[in-house]
């Protein structure tokens, strides 16, 4: 008999067209001791997006796709004109390219700081969320909400607005910050670099299941800098191509179980994308401070365990202030906002590293710099099979608990992989059908 | 905290009723007394909610709502009194909706000693939309409602 869960509906963050009241589904069946999953889709790539750019000129590309989601707009902006620009043959350099990283800095700040501490940390220790947890952690809720502030302050700046933000352009920006409206941010960015180490601490201390899983990592890579804007698309089992070669490499397939589309390696399978698979296959180029702190937390090069993705998050915030304070440290406003170029026809492709995982923009432009074609693969999408896989596992050990249960083990499951959808309390719709 | 008067308006104005906040927001801006400040955020950020009432004794936050009322209901909550009844949440279309905030700062002991919440019943969250019929046809009562509460009727 089926004993479908019941979910609280309340305020689900999917900032998404037609998908506001964004949830997963994993329906499972078991018979026998037989454990399958007959449905499972917590993502639906943003097809409408892909086809309503059509016909759109290319300088509106950022901001539309930077609709498709609330919590990572920048990534959105970031690929969308990274992938225009590889077509005009535009290169950004100096301030301009400082201040795109800057921006990244402020997301990934304030999206990690909010995964980790309001969304993931609840799972570890036992609270249904953080409201909850708030009264007996009130310092580390505290500690956290300034945090994510610190991060929506830089994207507020550079980006002319919070939510959405409306400065970055092909090209450049519109408007660049002065010196002195950065310095101004100095002050809180030092307390956040001590607190983003206080918190990589707290979280390496939690109690994590002894899991390890045999991810294909995949993440941008460049030769110097941890990845954000710039770099080769690189796995831990031979990956290694150019931007321009994703659809060689991976593919979207249609799963008869699933709406949506997911992504796989051509010849292989599931990878996994996100913070996990850039800290594995970049350590090397992360500062002495992180990767001491990474040390002390009990982490080696690699970190194959799915749970430990909340203190590598905790990690990567402090890279990302710490990488903050020196973009400030050597900044210099630029003469003008942005760089000239001549608008022309070709393929242009992006990839850039959001918080949650690499994201991955393609256009098709028309002569006049119309759209003729836009594909958009977003981390999500691409790490739906690992999710999937991990499900599995967690089913195989658990199918014996009550449902609610192990409805909670699959969501905790599911958030080391921070979805576009974990905001939600209660995001995954289980339906159990035992037999 | 002092008695400053605060009035918040939370939402997004480019998503339909969502922008329910600041438009009330636009239209006390001529007529709220003197030491009523107005405050309005694109999203319900925790930190930028209690940094906004920070100062102030009394809070009044309008956001849209969505509870299963008549589109363009208005409802009024004393948030100090107790948390909003289930089933009640202000429209959010990113990542935590307003009363996660009020929650969050009640766990923290960060409300203010006065919090009143209006909540209007939203139809349409659309992107790109404008306020629907039924719900701008109650943003003068809403206006209304709040300045009494601030003591500027």
């Amino acid at each position: 008999m089926s004993t479908p869960s019941k979910p609280e509906t309340r305020a689900i963050s999917v900032d998404y067209l037609a998908r506001v009241e964004g949830e997963g589904n994993l329906k499972v069946r078991v018979r026998d001791g037989e454990i399958e999953i007959t449905e499972f889709g917590i993502f639906e790539p943003p097809r409408f997006y892909e086809a309503f750019l059509r016909g759109r000129a290319f300088s509106d590309a950022p901001d539309i796709t930077a609709r498709i989601c609330g919590i990572c707009p920048i990534a959105y902006q970031m690929s969308s004109v990274h992938a225009m620009e590889s077509i005009f043959g535009v290169k950004m350099e100096g301030a301009l390219r400082e201040l795109r990283r800057l921006i990244y800095c402020g997301e990934w700040i304030e999206s990690h700081v909010l995964h980790a501490f309001l969304l993931h940390l609840p799972d570890f220790l036992g609270y249904q969320s953080a409201i909850h947890m708030a009264a007996d952690h009130r310092e580390a809720v505290e500690k956290a909400l300034r945090l994510k502030k610190i991060g929506n302050d830089i994207v507020n700046l550079v980006g002319g607005r919070e939510i959405h933000p409306i400065n970055v352009k092909v090209g450049g920006f519109y408007k660049v910050p002065s010196k002195r409206q950065l310095e101004e941010m100095v002050p809180n960015l030092e307390w956040a670099l001590d607190a983003a180490a206080w918190a990589v601490e707290l979280t390496a201390g939690l109690p994590f299941p002894e899991v390890e899983a045999d991810y294909e990592y995949v993440s941008v890579c460049h030769p110097d800098e941890y990845p954000f804007n710039e770099g080769r698309l690189v796995s831990n089992k031979g990956i290694d191509v150019p931007a321009c070669d994703w659809n060689k490499v991976f593919e979207e397939v249609h799963v008869a179980r699933s709406n949506a589309l997911q992504s796989k390696v051509r010849e292989r399978g599931s990878y996994h994308v996100g913070p996990l698979a850039r800290y594995s296959l970049n350590f090397e180029k992360l500062s002495p401070r992180v990767q001491k702190l990474a040390a002390a937390a009990g982490l080696g090069k690699t970190c194959f365990n799915p749970f430990k993705s909340i203190v590598v998050r905790c990690l990567e915030t402090v890279h990302a202030v710490e990488e903050a304070l020196r973009l400030i440290d050597v900044y210099r406003e630029p003469a003008r906002p942005d760089v000239p170029f001549t608008v022309k026809a070709g393929e242009g492709h992006g990839a850039t590293e959001a918080p949650r995982g690499m994201l991955y923009h393609r256009y098709r432009l028309d002569d006049e710099g119309y759209i003729l074609d836009a594909q958009i693969a977003p981390p999500t999408a691409q790490s739906q099979m690992s999710i999937e896989d991990d499900l599995r596992r967690v089913l195989e050990k658990y199918i014996k608990l009550p449902d609610d249960e192990l409805q909670w083990r699959l969501e905790h499951a599911v958030r080391n992989y921070d979805p576009c959808i974990s905001c939600a309390t209660h995001f995954l719709k289980v339906e159990i059908d035992r037999g | 905290m002092g008695d400053a008067a605060v009035v918040i308006g939370v939402g997004n104005p480019d998503r339909g009723d969502d922008g329910v906040g600041p438009q009330v927001l636009a239209r006390l801006q001529e007529r709220v007394p003197g030491g009523v400040r107005l405050v309005c955020l694109a999203g319900a950020d925790p930190a930028g909610i209690m940094e906004a009432w920070a100062d102030a004794g009394r809070v009044v936050l309008v956001d849209a709502m969505v509870s299963g009322t008549a589109p363009g209901t208005i409802t009024r909550f004393d948030a100090v009194a107790g948390p909003l009844p289930a089933g009640v949440r202000l429209a959010s279309t990113h990542v935590l909706g307003a009363e996660t905030a009020v929650e969050m700062a009640r766990a923290l002991g960060r409300l203010p000693a006065h919090l009143v919440v209006y909540g209007v019943e939203g139809q349409r969250f659309t992107a790109g939309s404008a306020l629907s019929p039924a719900v701008a046809a109650v943003l003068p009562a809403a206006v209304e409602r709040i300045l009494e509460e601030v003591g500027g009727a």
